[in-house]
C-alpha cells in the first residue's frame, strides 16, 4: 500500500533551509495543492521573494517570476493582468509584506487583483541573520533588539491580516501554521482555499503562516514549534478573519 | 492631427500594439496616462492601462508584465523616475525588455516642473545599481514622440533590455503636426509563447520551467551572464547609435545639443549661417549608445565644439569622451577597444539650468564670442564652466 509519495512538482533538488525551517514545509504543502487541483502547469505562474524563501524556484516546477524585496504583489498583477485565467500566487515573507512592501501588498489587496499571497510570518529577518522584523513579538530578543523587543523604542508587532481583513478588496484572509499535524492540514485546505477563489476571481486571497525559524531564534526544531504554540499564537491568534 | 508630444506618444503606444501601461502622474508628463485612459483601450486592443500606487509599484508591474513575454511601458520625469532605478536594474538584470518614458524637469530634489535635460547622465549610465546600461532614445519633435515608441520596443526585445524615452517638458506639452502609425494587432498569447520562449507564462507539458531572475549566487556563472550582456551592449552600439546631421560638412563651430535643446540651435544654426558664420548642428538621437563615430566624422573640420544643454555639463562628457579619447584597450575580457581621433578640437559647455530655456538668439550671441574670442579669454559669464572644463587655449580661428 503506497502511504506516502513525494508531490510529482517537487523537484529533486535539494533545499537550502536549515533544519526544522517551516519553508520547507510550506514549499510541499504549495506543491501538493497544485498536483491535487490539476489545473496544469501551463496555467500556473508563481512570483517569487527576496528573502529565505528567494529559492522556491528550484524546488517547484513551475514557471516563476523572482521579484524585487517586497514588490511582488505589484509585479504579481503586471503577470495576472496579462494572464487573467491562470494561477499566480506570490510567495513572501513578514519583511516583504509588514516592512519594506507594504504599500505593494496593501494596494495589490485593494485593487482586489485576483492573486493569492502566501505570507510566511516568521516574525525575523532570516536571510540576514535575524534581524527583527515589524512582526517580531514583543520582548523577543534578536541581533537588532538584542535585549527584548521594546514598544518604546521598535513599537509593537504589525497585525497586517487584520489590515487585509478590513480591505474590500480581499475575499479571503486566514493566518495559520505549520508547528502540528493540525496546524498542516489546516494550511493546506488554506492555500487551497486561496488558490481556488484567485482562480475564479473573488478578490484577493491572503493566507498568513506563523512559522518557525529556529536558527535565528536560537532553539531546537521541536523547541521552535513549540514556542510557536504557547507563545507566537498570543500575538497572531490563528483563524479565518474572512471568506467569501 | 495636432497634438501635444505626450499625446502623441500615448496614441502611438495604443497603436503599435502595446500590452500594458503602468504610472503614476508627476508633472509634465502625466497627459501620457490621461490620453491612454480616455481612449479606453481596452476596449480596443486589448491593451491594459493601469494607474499604480507610486513609481516602485509601476516599475515592478512593469517587471511582472514584460517576464511574461509582453510589451509593457511606463512613463515620468525625474523624481518619479529616480524611484524606478531598482526596477530598472532588475529589469536589466532579468534581461527583460520594456519601456520607460521619462519627460524631465529641473531638478535635483523636486526642483522645478519647467524643462531640463537634467537626466542625461541617469539615463546613459544606467542610473541604478549594477553594470547595464539603458537604449536611449532622444526626440526632438512631436513626431518623432510618436515615431520612437516602435522603435524602442523593437530594441528592447532585440536587446532584452530596457529601452528609454528621454524627452523633456518642452517635448512633451507643445503640439505639432503629427502622422501617427498604423494600428497594430497586439500578440496573440501562443505567438507570444512561439516567440518569447524565454517567458514565463506557464510551463508547458513536458517542457522545463522558465524563472525570469537577475539572481545567480555562482560568480562565474554571473560573470558570464553579465558579459552576454555586454555582448549585447556591443552589439548595439556598433548598429544602432543614430544622429542628424545638419551644416556638418564644412561646420568651423559644430553645436551639439539633443532633444529640444537641438531643436532650438537648428534655428541657431540657420542664422548664424546667414551671417556668414560656418555653423552646424550634430544631434545625437540614441544618447546610448552614443553616435561617437558620427561625431568624430562631423568634427573633421571643425575648431570649436559647442555642446549646448539644459543642464550643466553632462553629454559634454560623451563629446569629450568620443573626440579625446586615446585608443586605451579595455582589461575586461571580450570587450572592445575605443578609438581615437587625430585632432583634438576645442569643446566648450552652454547650459541654462533649473527650467531656464535658452533662445536660439542667445546661442548665436555665444557664438560670436567664441567666434571673436581672443585667444587668451576665459569663458564668458553666461557660460556654465564646469571646473574639469578646459579653456580654449588657442584661438578657433
Ligand atoms: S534562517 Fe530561518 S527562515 Fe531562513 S532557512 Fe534558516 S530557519 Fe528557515
Amino acid at each position: 500500500m503506497l502511504l506516502y509519495k513525494k508531490p510529482s512538482l517537487l523537484t529533486d533538488t535539494n533545499m537550502h533551509y536549515c533544519p526544522g525551517c517551516s519553508h520547507a514545509v510550506v514549499n510541499k504543502i504549495i506543491a501538493e495543492v497544485l498536483e491535487e487541483m490539476n489545473i496544469g502547469t501551463e496555467n500556473i505562474i508563481g512570483v517569487s521573494p527576496v528573502g529565505c524563501g528567494v529559492f522556491i524556484y528550484n524546488y517547484i516546477d513551475i514557471d516563476w517570476v523572482e521579484a524585487a524585496h517586497g514588490r511582488a504583489p505589484a509585479v504579481a498583477t503586471g503577470v495576472k493582468r496579462m494572464n487573467p485565467d491562470k494561477l499566480v500566487f506570490t510567495y513572501q515573507g513578514d519583511g516583504e509584506v509588514t516592512a519594506i512592501g507594504t504599500g505593494e501588498v496593501i494596494h495589490a489587496c485593494n485593487r482586489g487583483e485576483n492573486i493569492a499571497i502566501i505570507f510566511i510570518n516568521n516574525a525575523v529577518f532570516g536571510m540576514t541573520n535575524g534581524q527583527m522584523a515589524p512582526t517580531t513579538p514583543l520582548g523577543m530578543k534578536t541581533t537588532t533588539c538584542p535585549d527584548g523587543r521594546d514598544p518604546q523604542l521598535n513599537g509593537y508587532p504589525l497585525p497586517m491580516a487584520q489590515l487585509f481583513a478590513d480591505i474590500q478588496g480581499t475575499c479571503y484572509v486566514t493566518r495559520q501554521a505549520v508547528n502540528t499535524y493540525k496546524a498542516v492540514k489546516n494550511t493546506k485546505k488554506a492555500i487551497r482555499r486561496a488558490f481556488d477563489y484567485s482562480l475564479q476571481r473573488k478578490g484577493t486571497s491572503v493566507v498568513e503562516i506563523i512559522c518557525a525559524c529556529p536558527t535565528n531564534w536560537k532553539m531546537t526544531p521541536v523547541e521552535a514549534n513549540k514556542y510557536i504554540s504557547d507563545f507566537s499564537v498570543k500575538t497572531f491568534p490563528l483563524g479565518d478573519l474572512k471568506r467569501p | 492631427m495636432l497634438l501635444k508630444g505626450n499625446e502623441a506618444l500615448a496614441l502611438a503606444a495604443i497603436r503599435y500594439g502595446v500590452d500594458a501601461y503602468y504610472g503614476y502622474p508627476i508633472t509634465p508628463q502625466s497627459e501620457i496616462m490621461e490620453t491612454l485612459i480616455a481612449q479606453k483601450p481596452w476596449e480596443s486592443t486589448g491593451m491594459t492601462v493601469l494607474q499604480a500606487e507610486s513609481e516602485v509599484a509601476a516599475i515592478n508591474m512593469v517587471y511582472g508584465t514584460a517576464a511574461t513575454g509582453r510589451m509593457a511601458m511606463t512613463s515620468s520625469s525625474g523624481p518619479g523616475i529616480s524611484l524606478m532605478q531598482n526596477g530598472i536594474s532588475y529589469l536589466c538584470g532579468a534581461n527583460l525588455p520594456c519601456l520607460i518614458v521619462n519627460v524631465m524637469r529641473g531638478g535635483p530634489g523636486l526642483g522645478t516642473i519647467s524643462p531640463s535635460q537634467a537626466d542625461y547622465f541617469q539615463a546613459t549610465r544606467g542610473g541604478g545599481h549594477g553594470d547595464y546600461r539603458t537604449l536611449v532614445l532622444a526626440p526632438s519633435s512631436v513626431q518623432e514622440m510618436a515615431d520612437f515608441v516602435a522603435i524602442a520596443f523593437q530594441w528592447a526585445f532585440r536587446y532584452r533590455n530596457p529601452a528609454m524615452i528621454l524627452a523633456d517638458g518642452t517635448i512633451g506639452q507643445m503640439m505639432e503636426k503629427v502622422t501617427l502609425p498604423p494600428f497594430q494587432q497586439r500578440l496573440t498569447a501562443s505567438e507570444v509563447a512561439k516567440l518569447h520562449t524565454w517567458a514565463s507564462t506557464g510551463r508547458r507539458e513536458g517542457q522545463q520551467r522558465n524563472i525570469v531572475s537577475s539572481l545567480d549566487l555562482d560568480p562565474a556563472a554571473m560573470e558570464l551572464k553579465c558579459l552576454n550582456r555586454e555582448q549585447r551592449y556591443q552589439v548595439a552600439i556598433d548598429n544602432d547609435a543614430r544622429h542628424q546631421a545638419i551644416h556638418c560638412d564644412d561646420a568651423e563651430i559644430l553645436i551639439v545639443a539633443f532633444g529640444s535643446a537641438a531643436r532650438i540651435c537648428t534655428k541657431t544654426v540657420q542664422l548664424a549661417r546667414q551671417q556668414g558664420i560656418r555653423a552646424g548642428l550634430f544631434r545625437p538621437i540614441t544618447l546610448w549608445p552614443f553616435p561617437a563615430q558620427a561625431l568624430r566624422q562631423a568634427a573633421q573640420h571643425a575648431q570649436h565644439i559647442l555642446v549646448v544643454e539644459l543642464n550643466a555639463g553632462q553629454m559634454i562628457d560623451d563629446v569629450r569622451l568620443a573626440l579625446t579619447t586615446q585608443n586605451n584597450p579595455t582589461t575586461t575580457p571580450n570587450l572592445p577597444n575605443t578609438s581615437n581621433h587625430p585632432n583634438t578640437p576645442t569643446i566648450t559647455h552652454y547650459g541654462r539650468l533649473g527650467g531656464v530655456v535658452f533662445t536660439p538668439e542667445e546661442i548665436l550671441n555665444h557664438i560670436k564670442n567664441i567666434h571673436t574670442a581672443p585667444p587668451t579669454q576665459t569663458a564668458p559669464p553666461t557660460q556654465t564652466t564646469p571646473p574639469t572644463q578646459t579653456a580654449p587655449s588657442t584661438p578657433p580661428h
